[in-house]
């Protein structure tokens, strides 16, 4: 004998705001591997010489490729968000035998991407 | 297989997780933003990215980022696909397929890293 399951209809994500929410962070990872792929481009352009990676900015500094980069931003900052904020539901981090309140390790994830953050646009804007 | 596997497949989405979270915002408004829209025109002459990605440590980064990220993807993707449209049946397919485009987009980065 087998127990009936109902089956899981297609749109239960859209059903709730939890859900929806959900799914909006889960496709946040799409929106960054794209980015991903035109940064793997801009590199193969870069290694081609210096007319290819002209004409490939200018082909990203066309309204579309800016509105993707702009809705990839908003997305990246949304994946970030959400994910120091799990981390101390993950990791449980114990300093002398007591346990790291989550707020502080929220904190200094938070830290950590902003110094990471600015050392990188340092390095790459300083000249 | 895949099932034998899943505590490495965890682990790159967890490291891709977070290498996304602390670089992805960053270069995206550099290189997607910031350089094709002609803000700080000093820092994005041809020479000058080309001297900051020949550097080791910018190629490693890079290719740590870009691929870490393919896998993050990979895995949450596999599960959206799984269990948001409630493919839960495919699951092997959908695993393989996820992960084979990860591993394509590895050998990719490497070639194109490589080439820098």
């Amino acid at each position: 004998m087998r127990a009936y399951s109902r089956p899981t209809e297609f749109n239960w994500w859209l059903t709730n705001r939890t859900y929806f929410f959900f799914v909006v962070r889960e496709l946040t990872s799409v929106l960054i591997a794209a980015y991903m792929v035109f940064l793997l481009v801009l590199l193969r352009r870069l290694a081609a010489g210096p007319e290819a990676y002209a004409a490939y900015l200018r082909f990203l500094g066309s309204p579309g490729m800016l509105l993707f980069h702009l809705v990839a931003l908003a997305a990246a900052l949304y994946h970030s968000i959400t994910w120091f904020r799990l981390a101390p539901m993950a990791i449980t981090l114990r300093v002398r035998g007591r346990r790291v309140p989550g707020a502080t390790v929220v904190a200094a994830n938070y830290a950590a991407w902003l110094v990471v953050s600015l050392v990188v646009a340092w390095i790459v804007l300083r000249s | 297989m895949i099932h034998r596997t899943e505590p490495l497949w965890w682990l790159l989405f967890a490291a891709g997780g977070s290498a996304a979270a602390v670089l992805a915002p960053v270069l995206i408004l550099l290189t997607g933003i910031a350089a094709p829209a002609g803000w700080f025109p000093q820092a994005f002459p041809y020479e000058h990215v080309r001297a900051l990605v020949s550097h080791p440590v910018t190629r490693l980064v890079l290719f740590g980022v870009i691929v870490l990220s393919f896998f993050h993807w990979a895995h949450r993707f596999r599960y959206t696909l799984a269990e948001g449209l409630a493919l839960k049946r495919a699951w092997l397919p959908v695993a393989v397929v996820c992960y084979a485009a990860a591993i394509a987009g590895t050998v990719s980065a490497a070639v194109v890293i490589l080439k820098l």
